[in-house]
């Protein structure tokens, strides 16, 4: 039986992490636009001139 | 106005049909601006612009004096500082509000900022709030040139005093933290409380104490944080002596947490704790899918959205930006061609045309001369102009409307909503039901009273009830913003429901503000319309303005001896003809039907030839709109003077009231007379001189005709285009109302049986989980497939343009 404490408590830590960063990316603003990022992705970067770097 | 379409060509740059084609690349284009914004997208290989969707740019409206000049009062310290986000020497954040952006291109385009303008670091759109938020070095280039930049590209930011005078709203992010905890945990219990479900292995204790246990630690942050809303709202409604709907949702979770926390300290029971966690989950759903609306849109405007953050004042000899609210009595202020007056001042030039549409109501420009007064909310047509200032914006007669109480009484005292009334009748039956409940088992098993009694409170709680207005009104939100109808919130659908008298704007509402009909009755050869066009088209008065677009003959003739006549006409010399344009006197006739001034007479070589008639525009479609009210009153205001009575009496049939010469005091004082009367008025808009009566009227609906520009606070903000289907929304909103009652009986029933399980003292955690989200997913599946069937019923044709 010792095996379901082990299981109860992995299953929960595991749990408690993922709410931990549902809350720290709703915080950081990461819900706020659903639909920009959407499009955003679609956009090629093949006329890209090479002075600027996108990603900041 | 529209004219004769010459050709099919449509704009490569902004999809409108080209009148005069500009050709460059072999690509058609109607006007200069696209062409110039095509030829910077070009330089820059840009072009992909056009391939992620047709035709995606904003028809370019330049008017004369621009270029880096507009947005140079950006640069001015004080100004600046009100309008950045973060500010220091080589990294600036600024956020701006862009009205015109509507589709995937104008993403991509925004977000390539950093191509075209040197010193751009990065842009990055939220198409939602149709906001952009640009990083830059301000070594490198400068605010005003980065507004600049944006302009060029006809993605004109918005800028005006109230987004900058109050703080940036923060996302409220509090409820869905809530929701996000109240799931997590209602999950782990619900996967704690199986082996209790099914009724696994009864011998061994060891192991139901520690569920129960973890699902109490798991409940904590629920009812401890997560609930709170509920608790919070339902003590208000308490100290009010109100009961609301969430008084026995309150009791209700009260109730379920107590008695499980008690069941599992005394190890007596497991608890309802999953149905708990469960409600509360719910509950917020529902909370959280009503108050999804719509971002880009602002309910709350005051004049502060309509007047410009800055104005060039005069200091010393020369002209510096400043912030409106800095301004004083006595200081000299530059305003130029279509920009607002922002404070009650005098003009010091000779004279100037000031169009007061949006603050009066009156359609037509006012002439103003030398050391008359112009008030604050006039907008400049012509010329620039230097003005005095005699009061600050703040004190201005414009602003003095927004004292009056209307403005300062929340809706939600006014307004008993439905679910309210429902919910006090419940609590009286519920609370009834468990005294009697209370003393039946008192005299027969008293040790089993207490737990009873909590059982009663407990499934008393209204979920299902709860739950039914938030889908049924959210999502009939959603079907009215589908439409071109957007709401401030879901009670306004309620209220709408009950609406029986309509008011109707004159100005801007019922008629096209400011694109009058001109109708020349009168017979000229195309060589004499070309006359009369050259001769309107060098004056800037606004009917002289209105006639030279009615014409669609090019203007032609060489022009001699050119004269202006302020107030009269304009004379020229074409060849031997001398043609006179202008008032009747001027044209040298004796005035037949002098209309209102708003005639121009023509005569050429002192021979009338007829005369130019500006008629203000009835929006198409709202004359059978207002024959469809037959059940509602109908009435008009307008702040115009009478010149349209006859077109209107016959539009609104003999027995609509009618006023003329309305000020904003008088429209707000007559939608308080007939709400006095017991009636329950709808007030339709579009101007700050109806603001009172927008805030003062039950329901008050801001017209217009793109969703960007300003409108006056108002409780739905409706597209121009969809003011025809006016009287099937409010049908819409009733219809809303019959299927929220359906709900109702729905989640009485649902109560009903769950009562009779806990007055009998049977009811176990597993029934109490079983009955729990049946009944919520029922009410919310009724709700959404009822406002779908009852939607799908009207005549109501989508509204194509984006929001």
């Amino acid at each position: 039986m010792l095996i379901i404490a082990l299981l109860i408590s992995v299953s929960l830590t595991i749990a408690v992490i993922f709410l931990i960063v549902f809350l720290w990316n709703l915080r950081r603003g990461q819900y706020d636009d659903l639909y920009t990022p959407s499009v955003r992705i679609l956009f090629d970067d093949k006329t890209k001139t090479n002075d600027h770097d996108e990603s900041r | 106005m529209e004219t004769l379409q010459q050709t099919d060509l449509v704009c490569y740059h902004c999809g409108e049909a080209c009148e005069d084609v500009l050709w460059e690349d072999s690509k058609s284009f109607c006007c200069y601006g696209c062409k110039t914004v095509y030829s910077i997208l070009h330089a820059n290989d840009l072009c992909e612009y056009y391939t992620l969707d047709n035709a995606p740019g904003v028809k370019q409206v330049t008017d004369g004096d621009e270029g880096a000049e507009r947005y140079r009062y950006l640069d001015a310290a004080d100004v600046r500082k009100q309008v950045v986000e973060f500010d220091s020497a080589d990294f600036t954040r600024v956020r701006f509000f862009i009205p015109a952006m509507h589709c995937i291109s104008c993403i991509w385009l925004l977000e390539n900022l950093p191509k075209l303008a040197a010193g751009v670091i990065r842009a990055e759109v939220n198409f939602a709030r149709k906001s952009v938020c640009i990083d830059f070095n301000p070594q490198t280039i400068t605010l005003g040139r980065v507004a600049n930049w944006l302009y060029r590209l006809g993605y004109a930011p918005q800028i005006n005093l109230a987004d900058e005078t109050e703080i940036a709203p923060q996302i409220d992010r509090s409820l869905l933290v809530k929701l996000a905890v109240a799931g997590f945990c209602f999950g782990n219990v619900m996967l704690f409380s199986f082996p209790e479900y099914l009724g696994v292995d009864t011998t061994d204790h060891g192991w139901q104490r520690i569920f129960a246990w973890l699902n109490l630690g798991l409940s904590v942050p629920v009812f401890f944080y997560s609930a709170t809303v509920y608790f919070k709202s339902a003590f208000q409604g308490l100290k009010r002596l109100e009961i609301s709907i969430d008084v026995p949702i309150a009791a209700g979770l009260l109730a379920l947490f107590l008695r499980s926390s008690y069941d599992i300290i005394t190890s007596t029971g497991a608890g309802y704790l999953d149905s708990f966690t469960g409600l509360v989950f719910f509950l917020l759903i529902g909370r959280w899918f009503q108050s999804r609306t719509f971002e880009s849109l602002s309910f709350e405007r005051d004049f502060k959205s309509y007047f410009p953050l800055a104005i060039y004042r005069k200091a010393g000899n020369d002209w510096e930006a400043v912030v409106i609210y800095t301004l004083r009595k006595d200081d000299v202020i530059r305003v130029r061609n279509m920009e607002i007056v922002p404070a009650d001042s005098i003009l010091l030039a000779d004279e100037a045309y000031v169009d007061y549409s949006f603050v009066t109501g009156e359609a037509r420009p006012v002439l103003v001369k030398r050391d008359d007064q112009v008030y604050a909310g006039g907008r400049l047509i012509g010329q620039p102009v230097t003005l005095r200032v005699v009061q600050a914006t703040s004190q201005s007669h414009l602003t003095s409307l927004w004292n009056n109480e209307a403005f300062r009484k929340s809706e939600e005292q006014t307004y008993q909503k439905i679910i309210d009334r429902a919910a006090r009748r419940f609590t009286w039956v519920v609370m009834g039901l468990a005294v009697l409940t209370g003393i039946y088992w008192y005299i027969t098993v008293p040790e089993q009273m207490w737990l009873v009694l909590t059982s009663v409170l407990m499934v008393a709680c209204p979920c299902a009830l709860a739950l039914a207005a938030p889908f049924t009104y959210g999502n009939m939100l959603r079907v009215f913003g589908r439409y071109g109808l957007y709401l401030k919130n879901a009670d306004v659908i309620e209220r709408m429901a009950s609406v029986d008298t309509v008011v109707f704007d004159k100005t801007g509402t019922v008629t096209h503000g400011d694109t009058p009909e001109v109708v020349f009755h009168g017979v000229m050869t195309p060589v004499e319309y070309g006359w009369v066009k050259q001769l309107t088209g060098s004056s800037t008065h606004p009917l002289s303005v209105l006639v030279t677009a009615s014409i669609d003959v090019d203007a032609a003739g060489v022009v001699t001896d050119f004269r202006e006549v302020p107030g009269k006409g304009i004379e020229g010399v074409f060849g031997e003809h001398i043609v006179r344009v202008g008032s009747a006197s001027f044209a040298g006739v004796v005035a037949l039907s002098e209309t209102g001034g708003s005639t121009v007479f023509v005569s050429i070589d002192g021979n009338l030839r007829g005369f130019f008639e500006a008629k203000t525009q009835v929006r198409a479609g709202i004359d059978t709109l207002l024959a469809r009210f037959k059940n509602s009153e109908i009435a008009l205001l307008s702040g115009d003077n009478a010149s349209g009575e006859a077109q209107m009496r016959e539009l609104f049939g003999p027995n609509a009231q009618l006023r003329f010469n309305q000020s904003p005091h008088d429209k707000l004082a007559f939608i308080r007379e007939l709400q006095q009367q017991g009636k329950r008025v709808m007030m339709v808009g579009d101007g700050l001189n109806d603001s009172g009566a927008l805030k003062q009227s039950d329901v008050g609906i801001a017209v217009t005709d793109s969703t960007g520009v300003f409108t006056p606070a108002s409780d739905g903000i409706l597209t121009g285009s969809q003011l025809v289907n006016l009287d099937r929304f409010m049908t819409l909103s009733r219809s809303a109302r019959r299927v929220l009652l359906g709900a109702f009986s729905i989640s009485f029933f649902y109560n009903a049986i769950a009562l009779s399980f806990a007055i009998s003292g049977h009811l176990t955690p597993l029934v109490a989980a079983i009955l729990m989200p049946v009944s919520s997913l029922s009410v919310v599946g009724f709700s959404i497939l009822g406002v779908r069937f009852v939607a799908s019923r009207l005549p109501l044709s989508a509204d194509k343009k984006h929001n």
